[in-house]
């Protein structure tokens, strides 16, 4: 399985990005299965849906967005085969510029918008500087120099990133993005770990902890399926 | 050196296959883009700006010198080959004129001396002059415009230039045009301003999406062109007079009340 995780922050185009993407691939065939996850309300998922792709929608409500993000990927990738699909593509609420919910055989995408300024990729944090793909979205409203100096910020803060400049609206740079999810390593779930640590706080993750398996995490928890429950003493 | 840009066809809005083989632009050549809004003038534009290898929406192929670009060319904002001058009327990087110049040089590898070159070129374009320690949000359309035009051609100086409709924003389009079309290169305007696109020597027709058809201009539509152009600087150099106050006693149904260069 490659697991496709898409951070950003709202409003960055990650949905319009990934509706462009996810049609380049069902086009091609492919069998892949989405996740959208909000905190307390979306419809995007019937937008994936309305497009052909099998769409699991996860709200997180009182739990960490990216935390229940990272806590529910086992049940995700249990949708995934259960819909045979050999990728899964997660969408995160995306809100905090401390976290990056990329693990380390996923491939991790950030959605950055271009309108911000030339001083938000230095601003942004882990889910820039750790990402293996960069797409930047509202180029179009702005000049070709600021596009140039944008770009220019986001190989300082992460030299090694591959960049796709996209457009919501018109599709452009969905067929290379599309392209990149085949590069992704393939995902081992048990193993995987964090690239980044989460910000310390009174969470398991948040005190610290890398692994990814459910057996690892206490506090108050939230299931996919809406189940909440406290674990520990 | 780039000799020639070609476009090869792709697919308009409908899917259906452009009404074009293939189009061979030679360098020094100026060719117009004209259409209505939303037939895909600006795609196109944006298809050369990246390159494009099939990987866009439109499926179009942009080849230099007849061959395959090398993929660095495409991404590497120190080997662009392409400037592009879009629609955009506003910066919106919150950062001084100057800062700005020089960042986007290091960017582009050129001399961060060129600031000042870069600040007064613009400045003969627009009205109230622009100085380097302004905010870029503060400036005005005009202003802004003006230094994106300055900005594309003295350190994007490329030899593809793109223009996305330069009359825009009320700044001096001929001399606009002049100062980005230098020696050899070639430009790609889009346009709904009858005299820019009667200048070109070819025009491209975009409808839903696609190219309908490549028209060259004709001896008829150049000597227009000329007779356009007279009244256009008549008309610029009332707006002018306007611009500034003065009462207006030229009228084009009494010609001694015109410029004597508008009589020749």
């Amino acid at each position: 399985m490659k697991v496709i995780i898409v951070a950003g922050t709202p409003g960055a185009g990650k949905t319009a990005v990934l509706l462009h993407t996810l049609k380049v691939l069902a086009d091609e065939k492919r069998n892949v299965s989405a996740v959208k996850v909000d905190c307390l309300y979306t419809e995007d998922h019937l937008r994936f849906q309305n497009i052909g792709i099998p769409t699991l929608m996860g709200l997180s409500r009182d739990m960490c967005p990216d935390h229940y993000t990272i806590y529910n990927l086992g049940e995700m990738i249990d949708f995934a085969n259960r819909n045979q699909s050999e990728t899964l593509v997660v969408e995160t609420a995306g809100l905090c510029h401390r976290c990056a919910p990329y693990t380390e055989n996923c491939l991790g995408v950030c959605v950055i918008d271009a309108t911000t300024g030339p001083n938000t990729p230095l601003k942004v944090g882990p889910f820039l500087s750790t990402a293996n793909v960069v797409v930047i979205t509202k180029g179009d409203v702005i000049s070709q120099a600021e596009r140039e100096i944008f770009r220019e910020r986001i190989l300082e803060m992460n030299p090694n990133c591959r960049i796709i400049e996209a457009n919501g609206l018109t599709g452009k740079g969905a067929m290379e993005l599309a392209s990149c999810f085949d590069e992704a390593n393939s995902f081992a779930h048990e193993q995987e770990k964090l690239r980044h640590n989460a910000p310390f706080s009174i969470c398991t993750l948040c005190v610290g902890e890398m692994r990814i398996h459910q057996q690892h995490h206490r506090g108050v928890l939230r299931h996919i399926n809406g189940l909440q429950e406290y674990v520990g003493e | 050196m780039i000799q020639s840009i070609s476009i090869l066809a792709g697919r308009n809005k409908t899917g259906k296959t452009e009404k074009f083989e293939r189009l061979d632009i030679h360098c020094g050549e100026i060719i117009g883009i004209v259409g209505p809004t939303g037939s895909g003038k600006s795609a196109l534009i944006e298809d050369i700006e990246q390159l494009a290898q099939r990987d866009t929406t439109t499926n179009r192929q942009i080849l230099l010198n007849g061959r395959i670009p090398d993929p660095d060319l495409r991404y590497d904002p120190k080997k662009k080959l392409i400037a592009q001058l879009s629609q955009n009327m506003n910066f919106l990087a919150d950062m001084s004129v100057e800062e700005f110049l020089k960042l986007h040089a290091k960017c582009r590898g050129k001399n961060p001396n060129l600031v000042d070159q870069v600040i007064e070129a613009a400045n003969a374009l627009t009205g109230e002059p622009i100085r380097k320690d302004m905010n870029l949000t503060i400036l005005s359309g005009g202003q802004s415009r003006s230094l994106m035009v300055a900005d594309v051609a003295f350190i994007s100086d490329s030899p593809i230039v793109l223009i996305d409709e330069i009359e825009n924003a009320g700044i001096k389009k001929h001399e606009a045009l002049k100062l980005l079309s230098g020696n050899g290169k070639i430009i790609l305007v889009v346009t709904h301003d009858p005299i820019l696109a009667l200048m070109t020597k070819r025009r491209i027709i975009m409808k839903t999406g696609g190219v309908e058809k490549v028209i060259a201009t004709t001896e008829k539509e150049m000597e227009l062109s000329v007779h356009l152009t007279r009244i256009d600087q008549e008309l610029l150099q009332i707006r002018e007079k306007v611009r500034h106050g003065q009462e207006i006693t030229s009228s084009f149904f009494n010609a001694e009340t015109l410029s004597p260069e508008f009589a020749e």
